[in-house]
C-alpha cells in the first residue's frame, strides 16, 4: 500500500523541481522518480541526494532528514540549517512531499501533535508548509482501527494555515482548489461509493 | 593565533553553571562529541542547552540529560530520545519546542544583530500561542524572538590556526550559524592547518567568531 501511495505521488513531480521527501511513505518516493530528472533537497543541508550507499560508500557525517546514510549525485551543495530553512520559507523549493495525521475538506493538514500526549517534535514541517510552493501529502486513507483521516473538521492541532495542494491515499488522489478537495484520480478498482463511505469529508469529483 | 586546548580546558574555560550553551549538531551528525564528553565529566550543571536533539539515549547529550545537568532544552525534534519525555514528565526538565526553520532563522537573527523577525512558520498554529503576530501583504505571521547563548560547542572539520573553519558534508547543519550566536565559541575539528592553507573561497566561518579549537579525539 505504502509503494502504490509513494509510486502515485511520484507523479506528481516534474522534471527540473527540487523537492523536499518527509519521513515515512514520502521518503520511498525517492525509489520512482528518474535518477537525475528531480533534484532532492534534506533540510539538514544537502540539494542533490542520492541513493544509499553502495559497499564502500558508506560516510558517517552524510545522512538525510530522517538520519539513514545517503550518497550525492554529482552537482550535489551542502549549506547549513539556516540557508536551508531560507531555501524552503524563501520559496525556492519546488515540492515537498510529507505524512499527515488528518486533513480536513479544505486540504489544512494536522502532521505533528496528539491532544493528550507530549509534544516533543516538530521538525521541519511547519516550514515546509508555509513556503514550499507545492505540497503533496502522503498517508494511508483510513487509520488502522479503520476511522477515516479526511475529515469534515481536524481534532488534531493544525500544522499550518496554509493547505496541501494534492492528497494521496492507497484510494484516490485529490487536489485541493478553491477552498476544497476536488477528486483527481480513483485507483483502479475503487469505486465513488466505497471512496465516499471511507471519507469523512466532502469532495467533489470534476 | 587561536588558542588550542584540550576539550577538558575548553569546557572548564568557558561554560559556568546556569549557562545557555547551544550545541551543534543534526542527530550525533556534526555534534562535538568530544566537547560533550568533557561536558559531561564536568560538574556544570543547570544548564540550558540549544540543540536540535538532545542526542539518543545515554549517547552525547542523551548523556548530559541523564546525568541530570539540562534544567531547560530549547529544540526542534526531541522525539528520537524517549528520555527527553521521561523527564519533562518528572518534572525535572523543561522543553521549548520551536520549528526548526525558525529555530536557525532564530540563531542567525541574534548572530546578524537583529531585534526579530516575522515568520510565516507556525502562525494560527500552537506553536504561535502568545506570540505577537501581524498581516503583512495580506499573509499572517509570526514574531520570534532572536535566540542567543552564552556558549557555543561546535563541529567543523577543519581549522586554519586563526580559527576559520571548513566543514564536512552534512556534518555542517546548524554548526555555522551557532558560531555567529554565542558570546563564546568553541570549535572541534579533526585538523588544525597553517594560515593560509585554506582556500578563502572555501572559509564558510571566517575567525572572527571562533574563540577556541579543540582536536576531535570521538568521532562516529
Amino acid at each position: 500500500m505504502k509503494e502504490l501511495i509513494a509510486r502515485r505521488a511520484a507523479r506528481l513531480l516534474q522534471p527540473g523541481w527540487v523537492v523536499n521527501l518527509g519521513i515515512g511513505i514520502p521518503t520511498l518516493v525517492a525509489k520512482y522518480v528518474d535518477e537525475g530528472v528531480v533534484f532532492l533537497h534534506s533540510e539538514n543541508g544537502v540539494l542533490g541526494v542520492g541513493p544509499p550507499p553502495g559497499p564502500g560508500e558508506l560516510d558517517v557525517n552524510l545522512i538525510d532528514a530522517g538520519k539513514r546514510p545517503i550518497t550525492v549525485r554529482p552537482g550535489a551543495a551542502y549549506f547549513d540549517s539556516a540557508q536551508s530553512f531560507a531555501m524552503i520559507r524563501g520559496g525556492h523549493v519546488n515540492a515537498a512531499v510529507l505524512g499527515a495525521l488528518q486533513v480536513d475538506g479544505q486540504g489544512i493538514i494536522a502532521n505533528w501533535a496528539i491532544p493528550g500526549e507530549l509534544v516533543l517534535g516538530v521538525g521541519g514541517a511547519m516550514d515546509l508548509l508555509s513556503g514550499v510552493r507545492t505540497v503533496i501529502v502522503v498517508m494511508s486513507h483510513t487509520t488502522r482501527e479503520g476511522e477515516p483521516k479526511i475529515v469534515s473538521q481536524l481534532t488534531l492541532p493544525k500544522s499550518s494555515l496554509r493547505p496541501a495542494d494534492y492528497l494521496v491515499t492507497e484510494l484516490a488522489t485529490f487536489r485541493v482548489r478553491d477552498g476544497g478537495l476536488v477528486l483527481d484520480e480513483l485507483v483502479e478498482g475503487v469505486s465513488i461509493d466505497e471512496l465516499k463511505a471511507r471519507t469523512a469529508a466532502p469532495f467533489s469529483t470534476a | 593565533m587561536m588558542k588550542v586546548l584540550s576539550a577538558e580546558e575548553a569546557v572548564a574555560e568557558v561554560v559556568f553553571d546556569g549557562a545557555t550553551l547551544m550545541v551543534g549538531g543534526f542527530g550525533l551528525v556534526g555534534k562535538p562529541l568530544t566537547l560533550v564528553r568533557a561536558l559531561n565529566a564536568s560538574a556544570f550543571k543547570d544548564l540550558t542547552v540549544i540543540s536540535n536533539n538532545l542526542g539518543e539515549p545515554g549517547k552525547g547529550l542523551g548523556e548530559t540529560l541523564r546525568l541530570g545537568k539540562v534544567r531547560r532544552a530549547i529544540g526542534s525534534y526531541f522525539t528520537t530520545n524517549p528520555d527527553v519525555g521521561a523527564a519533562v514528565l518528572a518534572g525535572k526538565l523543561e522543553v521549548t519546542l520551536i520549528p526548526q526553520g525558525t529555530m536557525a532563522e532564530a540563531m542567525r537573527a541574534a548572530g546578524a544583530g537583529l531585534g526579530g523577525f516575522y515568520t510565516p512558520t507556525a502562525a494560527g498554529t500552537r506553536l504561535a500561542e502568545g506570540k505577537e503576530t501581524r498581516v503583512l501583504r495580506g499573509r499572517e505571521y509570526v514574531l520570534e524572538e532572536p535566540l542567543h547563548a552564552d556558549v557555543a560547542l561546535i563541529r567543523a572539520h577543519r581549522a586554519d590556526k586563526l580559527g576559520n573553519l571548513v566543514y564536512w558534508k552534512s556534518a555542517r547543519n546548524f554548526n555555522p550559524v551557532m558560531a555567529t550566536a554565542a558570546k563564546t565559541v568553541v570549535a572541534e575539528v579533526d585538523e588544525i592547518v597553517e594560515v593560509g592553507a585554506l582556500d578563502p573561497e572555501i572559509i564558510v566561518t571566517p575567525h572572527l567568531y571562533v574563540d577556541r579549537l579543540v582536536i576531535a579525539k570521538e568521532r562516529l
